[in-house]
C-alpha cells in the first residue's frame, strides 16, 4: 500500500506518560492578536500622553470634552452579556444565547452612537478636526482606532446573532464564540484605558 | 489496515503526484500547504536579495573612486533607501518566515500550520507590499515618471517625510509597503506561535521540542511587540501626510524625536527578529555535523528568551547623539551591554558542542563556522558602539555601517546559506553540488571580509555614511576601492549559489530521506515531504527521536 512510503518511521503508538491535550488554537491565536493589538494601542496612548498640553493653539480638551459616562456604562456592561451568551450556549440554552447576543449588539451600538454624537458636536460646534492642533490629531486617532475595533466587533457579533436567530448555532460552536468574546472583552478593556487617558488625565 | 479520511487523502495526493498536475500555476496561486507557501516566500525573498544586492553594487561602484558621477545624489539617496528597506522587509523577514513555515510543522510533527488560509493571506500581502514598493519607481511622482522611488532612508526620520520635504508620493509608497509587510508579518507570527503551542505531536513537551521551533516562538513573540509599534507609527505618518495631522510636524508642536523612538522601538528588536532564526539554524546544523547532542539545551532556551526580553529595552542606543541627557544615556548603555551575557552563553554552548566532537566539514558546517566567527566580531564592535562617548564619535559614520553589516551579512546571511545547503536535500530530494558549494563559500567569505573589514577604517577616519561622493586625498580612496571589489566577490558567490540550486535540482544526486544522518522529525519523512507530511502522526519520547530509532540500545530518553 502506498501509505507505507509516506509513513514516518517513528513508532506510532509509543508509550507516553500523560494524556496528550493541547490548548485550543482559536484561543491562542486570539491571545497573539490581542498582544499585537495592545502594542499598537500602547503606541497611540503614548503619543497621546506625550502631547498632552503641547498644542500650540486651541481648543483644549478641558474646553470641549465631556465625560462619556453613559456610553461607557453601556460598553462595559456589554462584556457581561457576551460572557453569558457563551455560557448559555455551553448549556445548550439557545434562546438565552440569542438574547444575550442581541443585548451585546444593542449596547455596543449605543456606545458607537454616543461616540458619533460626540464627534459631530466636536467637529460641528467646536470646530475641532484632526488638522486643528495636536490635541485633535491624537484625540481622533486614538478614539477612532478604538471605535474601529468596536465596529469590527459589532460586525462579527451581528453575524453571529443572525446565525443564532436562524438556529444555526449549536453547542459545538461555543469554543468559537468564546474566541469572539475574548476579542470583545479586549475592546472593552482598551476603552477603560482610553477613558482614563483621554477624559480623566487628559483634561 | 484501517483507513482514515486523512490517509485516504494522502493516498489520493500520492496517486496524483506521478501525473502532471492539471494546472501548476493555479495550484501554486491557491495553495494553503505550508511547504509550498514557505517555498514561495523563499523564492520571492531571493528575487529581492538579488535586486537589493544589485542596488548595493551600484552604490559601491559610485563610491569606488572619489568625485565619481556614476549616479546623481538623488539616485544615491533612493538607492540606499531602497536597499535598506528591501533587505530588511522584503529579503530578511520573508526568507526567515519562509524557512519557518517550511520547517516548523515538520519538526514538531504536525501536518500543517494552525491557520493555513491565514498563512496564504500573510504571504500574498507581503508579496504585494514588496511589489508596491518597487512600483514606486514607476508611479510615485506623476504617471510613470520613472526614478521617483522613496529617498528618505529606511528609518524615514521626521521631518524628512513631511509634505514639504518629500512632495509627491514616494514616501507614501514606502509607508504603505512597510505597513502591509507589517500586517503580513504579524499574521505569520501569530500562525507560528499557535502552531507551536497547539499542534505538537504526541509526547513533544516544550522541554523536548527542537531548538528551532523554540527560537521561532521567541522571534514571533518579538514580532508582536516590535512590528506592531512600527505599524502604528506608519498609520500616524499617513494621517500626517494625508489628513494634515501633526504627530511629527515640528511646526505645530509635534516631535521628530518621538518618531525616532517609535522607529527604534521597532528597529532594534527587529535585529533580533532577524538574528534569532539565524541562531535557530546554527542550533540544528552544528550538533549534527559535530555528531554530538546540543550542549546546554535548557541554557540555550533560557538565553533566547532573555535576549527577547532585553532587546526590548535597548532601542535608544540608536539615539545617543540626539541628546537624551545623562540618565537616559546611562540606562541604555548598560541595558545594551547586558545583552552580551545571554549572547555569550550561546556562543559558549556552540563552542562546547563543537569541542571534542567528530566534526564533519561539509558545506553547511563551513557556513556555520563562518557565522560563529563573524557574529563574535560583530558583537565586539557592538560593545564598542554601546559606549555612548564612542558612539558620539562614530555614529553616522561608515564604522556603524560596517558593524551592522557584520551582523546582517556575517551572521544572518551566513547562517541562512548554511541552512540552505542543509535542508535543500529535504526540500528537493536532491543533493547540492559540494564543489560549487565550496566555491560559493570561499568567494563569499573573501568578499565579505574585503568589504566589511575594510569598511571600518574609513569610518574611523571620519567618512560619513549616506554621502554620494567624496574628495580625493583624504585617505579613503584605496579603502573604498577594496570595499567595492569585495562587494563584487559577494555578488559572484551569490550567483554561484543560485546556479547551484537550479543545477542540482535537475542534475543533483538523489538525497534519500536522511542524507546527513540527522536526528529531528523532518528527516523521518520522504524528501520532498508529501502533502500532510506525516501519514501517521508520530509520537516522540526524547529530544532526538531519530537517534532513539537508530540507536535503540542507547536512547536519549534515558538521559532526560
Ligand atoms: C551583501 C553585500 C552588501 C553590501 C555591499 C551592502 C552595502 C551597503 C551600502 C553601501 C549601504 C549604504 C550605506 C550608507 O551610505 O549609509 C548600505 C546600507 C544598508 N544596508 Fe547594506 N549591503 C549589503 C547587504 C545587506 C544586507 C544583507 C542587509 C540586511 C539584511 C543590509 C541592510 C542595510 C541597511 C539596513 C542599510 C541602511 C540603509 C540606510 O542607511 O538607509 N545590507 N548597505
Ligand atoms: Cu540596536
Amino acid at each position: 500500500m502506498t501509505t507505507v512510503t509516506t509513513a514516518s518511521r517513528i513508532p506510532i503508538d509509543g508509550p507516553i506518560e500523560t494524556p496528550w491535550k493541547l490548548p485550543y488554537r482559536g484561543n491562542i491565536g486570539m491571545a497573539c492578536l490581542i498582544l499585537a493589538e495592545s502594542a499598537i494601542f500602547i503606541i497611540f496612548v503614548v503619543a497621546y500622553i506625550y502631547y498632552i498640553g503641547k498644542s500650540l493653539s486651541g481648543p483644549t480638551p478641558a474646553q470641549v470634552l465631556e465625560l462619556p459616562i453613559f456610553g461607557t456604562i453601556c460598553l462595559l456592561s456589554s462584556s457581561f452579556f457576551v460572557h453569558h451568551a457563551v455560557t448559555s450556549l455551553r448549556k445548550e440554552n439557545f434562546r438565552a444565547c440569542t438574547l444575550h447576543l442581541a443585548a451585546t449588539v444593542l449596547l455596543g451600538t449605543i456606545f458607537l452612537i454616543t461616540t458619533a454624537r460626540e464627534w459631530y458636536h466636536l467637529i460641528h460646534d467646536e470646530g475641532l478636526t484632526i488638522k486643528t492642533n495636536l490635541f485633535g490629531s491624537t484625540y481622533y486617532s486614538l478614539v477612532g482606532l478604538h471605535a474601529t475595533h468596536v465596529v469590527v466587533g459589532l460586525i462579527m457579533l451581528s453575524l453571529t446573532l443572525a446565525f443564532s436567530l436562524a438556529g444555526k448555532i449549536k453547542e459545538e460552536h461555543s469554543e468559537k464564540l468564546e474566541v469572539l468574546s475574548l476579542y470583545w472583552h479586549f475592546v472593552d478593556a482598551v476603552w477603560v484605558v482610553v477613558f482614563l487617558v483621554v477624559y480623566v488625565i487628559g483634561r | 489496515m484501517t483507513t482514515t479520511p486523512v490517509l485516504e487523502a494522502i493516498d489520493e495526493t500520492l496517486e496524483t503526484q506521478g501525473k502532471p498536475p492539471v494546472n501548476v500555476i493555479y495550484e501554486w496561486l491557491t495553495t494553503v500547504d505550508h511547504k509550498k507557501i514557505g517555498l514561495m516566500y523563499i523564492v520571492y525573498a531571493l528575487i529581492f536579495l538579488v535586486v537589493a544586492g544589485f542596488e548595493a553594487i551600484l552604490m559601491r561602484i559610485q563610491l569606488a573612486i572619489p568625485n565619481n558621477h556614476f549616479v546623481s545624489p538623488q539616485v544615491f539617496n533612493q538607492l540606499f533607501t531602497m536597499h535598506g528597506t528591501t533587505m530588511v522587509f522584503f529579503m530578511g523577514m520573508p526568507i526567515l518566515f519562509g524557512m519557518g513555515n517550511y520547517l516548523v510543522p515538520l519538526m514538531i510533527g504536525a501536518r500543517d500550520m494552525a491557520f493555513p488560509r491565514l498563512n496564504a493571506f500573510s504571504f500574498w500581502i507581503s508579496a504585494f507590499a514588496g511589489i508596491l514598493l518597487y512600483f514606486s519607481y514607476f508611479g510615485a511622482s506623476g504617471l510613470y515618471a520613472a526614478g521617483s522611488a522613496p529617498d528618505v532612508g529606511w528609518f524615514a526620520y521626521a521631518p524628512l517625510t513631511s509634505k514639504v520635504f518629500s512632495p509627491g508620493h514616494s514616501t507614501d509608497y514606502w509607508t504603505l509597503a512597510v505597513f502591509l509587510s507589517g500586517v503580513g508579518s504579524i499574521g505569520t507570527a501569530l500562525n507560528i506561535v499557535t502552531t507551536i503551542i497547539c499542534m505538537r505531536c504526541k509526547g513533544m513537551k516544550m522541554s523536548r521540542m527542537p531548538l528551532l521551533p523554540w527560537l521561532y516562538l521567541v522571534m514571533s513573540g518579538l514580532v508582536f511587540v516590535a512590528v506592531s509599534p512600527l505599524t502604528a507609527a506608519q498609520v500616524m505618518l499617513t494621517l500626517d501626510r494625508y489628513l494634515g495631522a501633526h504627530f511629527f510636524d515640528t511646526q505645530a508642536g509635534g516631535s521628530a524625536i518621538l518618531w525616532m523612538h517609535f522607529f527604534w522601538i521597532f528597529g532594534h528588536p527587529e535585529v533580533y527578529v532577524l538574528v534569532l532564526p539565524a541562531f535557530a539554524f546554527a542550533n540544528e546544523v552544528i550538533p549534527v555535523f559535530s555528531r554530538k547532542a546540543m550542549f546546554g539545551y535548557p541554557a540555550m532556551v533560557a538565553a533566547s528568551v532573555a535576549i527577547g526580553f532585553i532587546s526590548l529595552s535597548v532601542w535608544a542606543h540608536h539615539m545617543f547623539t540626539v541628546g537624551m541627557g545623562p540618565a537616559g544615556n546611562t540606562f541604555f548603555v548598560f541595558a545594551t551591554m547586558v545583552i552580551s551575557v545571554p549572547t555569550g552563553i550561546k556562543i559558549f554552548n556552540w563552542l562546547a558542542t563543537i569541542w571534542g566532537g567528530k566534526i564533519i566539514f561539509a558545506v553547511p558546517m563551513m557556513f556555520m563556522v563562518g557565522f560563529l566567527f563573524q557574529f563574535l566580531i560583530a558583537g565586539l564592535t557592538g560593545i564598542m558602539l554601546s559606549a555612548a562617548p564612542f558612539d558620539w564619535q562614530l555614529s553616522a559614520s561608515y564604522f556603524v555601517v560596517a558593524h551592522f553589516h557584520y551582523v546582517l551579512v556575517g551572521a544572518i546571511v551566513f547562517s541562512l546559506f548554511g541552512a540552505f545547503y542543509y535542508w535543500y536535500p529535504k526540500v528537493t530530494g536532491k543533493m547540492m553540488s559540494d564543489t560549487l558549494g565550496k566555491w560559493h563559500f570561499w568567494l563569499f567569505l573573501i568578499g565579505f571580509h574585503l568589504t566589511f573589514d575594510f569598511m571600518h577604517v574609513p569610518g574611523l577616519l571620519g567618512m560619513p555614511r549616506r554621502i554620494y561622493t567624496y574628495e580625493a586625498g583624504r585617505g579613503w580612496d584605496t579603502l573604498n576601492f577594496i570595499v567595492g571589489v569585495g562587494a563584487i566577490f559577494q555578488a559572484a558567490g551569490t550567483l554561484v549559489l543560485v546556479y547551484n540550486m537550479i543545477h542540482s535540482y535537475y542534475k543533483g544526486k538523489e538525497a534519500g530521506h536522511d542524507p546527513w544522518d540527522a536526528w529531528t522529525l523532518e528527516w523521518s519523512v520522504p524528501s520532498p515531504p508529501p502533502s500532510y507530511n506525516f501519514a501517521i502522526e508520530p509520537t516522540v519520547n526524547s529530544r532526538r527521536p531519530l537517534w532513539d530509532l537508530k540507536h535503540p540500545e542507547d536512547p536519549d530518553s534515558d538521559y532526560e
